[in-house]
């Protein structure tokens, strides 16, 4: 179908380098000029029916998904040589942990769909764009799925090895990346093609709250010692001020104690 | 010690008309964009009910506020920081739209385009949202108003905590009373405790509580953090909005909307100074009737020398400091104690203060002989039950309520003597525990309420906030997306120009 040469090099020689730089470009673009646009938008206020499981459900299969191909496809081949790990055993993980996740979230999708197109009230609030990401992840979750039924014929992990040399060869510019997976079946190529779609819709999309949701449990749980945030546009720091006062007065102020601020 | 000020507010209870001018003004200042129009940063709600958003005290449903563990540390109700991240996909106690009610408007149009009918034309509403036809309205902004819907149903009100509230709904016994409400501006808020995003905070120099419209992501765990359900989700923005407490005004040295136009003058405006290094000890005390007095002890008096060189060298404008000494929210919390805090229970230390109202004696045929000793009117025997009041001020201690009661009541007994019989009768004073003096100053400040008397606004300080260079030709106060070259709930990424200005530096 895509045995074509050029067509295979446009997409999986070239293509990547243009959907890594539109999604990094895109992303950091958004946040310094546009960061009132940056957010979840969620429609949980409008209707949680129907939210509660299917945004659970997709969330979470979809980020063992996501996990499992980043460090599925980037962990160094030399790396499992070393730990001994057999192809076939990795690709058993694979079929086992992201099946199950992939269906997850492919359930959670539908229903998210559903609520999205049929419930009048997040149907008239809904952004062209909100609806075709959706539909587009949950149409690569589908197809990601549907690879399983390939990769069960050879299960000694032969093709993934392939994916995984594709995916590192790209990441280490390496521009003859596109001729390990010129032929594979075609289900892997249209996944790894839709995938790059929404890579590069990614920074334009809801989708840069992925950024944010990676970022909160950092922001929250260790750039935070406490709860509570307190901001002060005064220019100089309360133990400044303090110490400018004492100076003024050329005395010690009331003893006070001072924990840091 | 550490100083700092914030801009406290009271409301008069006893005066408030229920006219609803505050919540208006405000709306048209603030809400009247798509997104919020369900969304009123001040209501006023007919107590005894359940109010807006409908049953919104019952923490246990809505998981709001602070809870103190065995080990006496507090985290919010609705989880510690672990918990509200794994909440982060949907949120399990959050409220929805209808829990306020779906915003509508009315097809006016209709009433002067309908063709020749036979009927009269009416204007049937439509939905905000959806702009769909409503074929009935289920609720409102302040549906319960005057007592309105059955007893049955109002008296889901949580302040009816131990209270026999069967008799209240007889006709001869019933009472009601108005609760406006807007944020409270706590000194130790749950909202921005609950931001996983960082993006609400407290200011240092006026304590007023934002949220950071760049920084907020729509992780929705304010709303549920926020035990006044007073931090609203922007469906249109996507991003939560709360009371500013009118912040460009309070900057310029007036009052915010809702006081200035407040109808009743029931609204007072006045510097308190605090000690930050308190609140945590304050908000944990152990028992929650302990909270109220707690909270007090966090408040630091303007005319002690020591409280003076400590907020001086802690930064506080001089001029705050004198606006501190006449803050008509010291005199009513702390000299009069007339005042309290809406729900202290929540361990929010809210900001903004209540005082109770007076109400008529409960059974007029028994006042002869009951309602008075002493020439003075027993509290305990008014029509709105003191327990209950104190459910909603004071975490259910009636003795501080009951002591504000005697004493608006004996401001009105001394005030009569002096103005009809001319005569300073101290003694009224006395019985509960004031001087003669005082009552009199109680009662410009509370009775009179002049402009000059209700407001002591010191103004913003720019000169060690900003440089003016830094600031030129940046973006001014804006709303919404107004500085930004995107539009509103909409993806445009690249467009018109946007201007840095400085944003204020952050300190935990």
């Amino acid at each position: 179908m895509f045995a074509n040469y050029d067509i295979n090099f446009i997409i999986f020689g070239i293509m990547p380098y243009v959907a890594l730089t539109v999604f990094l470009v895109g992303s950091i673009a958004r946040y310094e000029r546009d960061a009132f646009t940056w957010k979840s938008s969620s429609s949980q206020l409008l209707r949680s029916k129907q939210l509660i499981w299917g945004s659970i459900l997709f969330h979470v299969g979809i980020l063992i998904v996501f996990f499992g191909h980043l460090v599925g496809l980037f962990t160094p081949i030399w790396v499992l040589d070393t730990l001994g790990v057999p192809y076939g055993l990795k690709q058993w993980m694979a079929v086992l942990i992201g099946g199950p996740a992939g269906l997850a979230a492919l359930v959670g999708g539908t229903m998210l769909i559903h609520r999205r197109l049929t419930d009048p009230r997040i149907r008239a609030t809904s952004s062209t764009l909100d609806i075709l990401i959706l539909l587009l992840i949950w149409l690569q979750l589908a197809i990601g799925l549907l690879t399983i039924t390939q990769s069960l014929q050879h299960m000694d992990g032969a093709e993934m090895i392939r994916f995984m040399e594709w995916s590192q060869s790209v990441v280490t510019w390496n521009i003859n990346a596109w001729t390990t997976v010129v032929d594979v079946h075609w289900l892997f190529k249209l996944h790894i093609f839709l995938g790059l779609i929404i890579t590069m819709l990614f920074p334009f999309t809801r989708l840069v709250h992925i950024w944010s949701g990676f970022a909160a449990p950092f922001r929250y749980l260790l750039a935070r010692s406490g709860y509570q945030i307190v901001r002060s546009r005064r220019r100089r720091p309360l133990e400044e001020r303090r110490r400018a006062f004492d100076k003024r007065q050329g005395q010690r102020g009331p003893s006070a104690s001072t924990p840091a601020e | 010690m550490r100083v700092r000020a914030q801009i406290g507010k009271v409301l008069n209870l006893d005066k408030c008309i229920g006219c609803h001018t505050c919540s208006v003004t405000c709306k048209n200042v603030w809400t009247t964009r798509e997104g919020v129009e369900y969304a009123w940063f001040n209501n006023v709600e007919t107590k005894p009910g359940t109010g807006y958003p409908t049953d919104w005290e019952n923490q246990k449903r809505w998981n709001g506020g602070w809870v103190r563990s065995a080990s006496g540390k507090l985290h919010p109700k609705q989880g510690s920081k672990w918990r509200i991240l794994a909440n982060i996909f949907a949120n399990p106690s959050m409220p929805e739209i209808d829990d306020y009610y779906e915003p509508f408007d009315f097809d006016y149009d209709h009433l002067k385009s309908a063709p020749d009918m036979t009927a009269f034309p009416t204007a049937r509403p439509r939905s905000k949202i959806t702009g769909e036809r409503m074929e009935k309205i289920e609720t409102g902004p302040n549906w319960e108003e005057i007592l309105g819907g059955e007893f049955s149903k109002r008296s889901a009100d949580y302040n009816f905590d131990q209270v026999q509230k069967d008799i209240y709904g007889e006709y001869e016994n019933t009472f009601m009373m108005y609760l406006p409400r807007l944020c409270e501006h706590c000194l130790n808020p749950t909202c921005s405790a609950s931001c996983p995003s960082g993006a609400i905070y407290k200011r240092e120099e006026d304590g007023i509580v934002l949220i950071d419209q760049e920084k907020c992501r729509g992780w929705r765990m304010c709303i549920t953090g926020c035990p006044y359900k007073k931090v609203y989700y922007n469906w249109d923005t996507g991003k939560s909005e709360k009371c500013t407490f009118c912040y460009p005004r309070i900057e310029s040295g007036q009052p915010t909307v809702c006081s200035e136009t407040c109808v009743g003058r029931i609204r007072y405006l006045g510097v308190i100074l605090y000690d930050a290094d308190k609140i945590e000890a304050a908000a944990s005390a152990e028992r929650e009737t302990d909270l109220y007095g707690a909270q007090l002890d966090v408040f630091l008096d303007p005319n002690d020398p020591d409280v003076i060189a400590a907020a001086r060298r802690d930064g506080v404008p001089e001029d705050w400091i004198e606006a501190a000494k006449v803050s008509p929210v010291w005199k009513m919390a702390m000299d009069w104690k007339v005042a309290f805090p809406l729900h202290p229970e929540y361990r929010t230390l809210p900001m903004v203060w209540y005082i109770p109202p007076l109400s008529p004696i409960q059974n007029a045929a028994q006042a002869g002989q009951i309602a008075m000793s002493d020439q003075m009117p027993d509290v305990r025997s008014l029509r709105i039950p003191v327990k209950y009041l104190a459910n909603m001020l004071t975490a259910g201690d009636e003795e501080p309520i009951v002591s504000a009661l005697e004493r608006m009541s004996a401001m009105r007994l001394y005030m009569r003597a002096l103005t009809v019989d001319g005569v300073r009768d101290e003694g009224v004073a006395a019985r509960v525990g004031m001087s003669g003096r005082m009552i009199e100053d109680m009662y410009k400040i509370m009775a009179i309420a002049d402009y000059e008397d209700r407001f002591a606004i010191p103004t913003a300080h720019r000169e060690q906030n900003e440089h003016g260079a830094d600031i030129r030709g940046g973006c001014g106060f804006t709303d919404g997306n107004g500085c930004s070259s995107g539009e509103a709930g909409k993806t445009s990424l690249f467009g018109g120009k946007k201007k840095s200005f400085a944003l204020p530096q952050e300190t935990f």
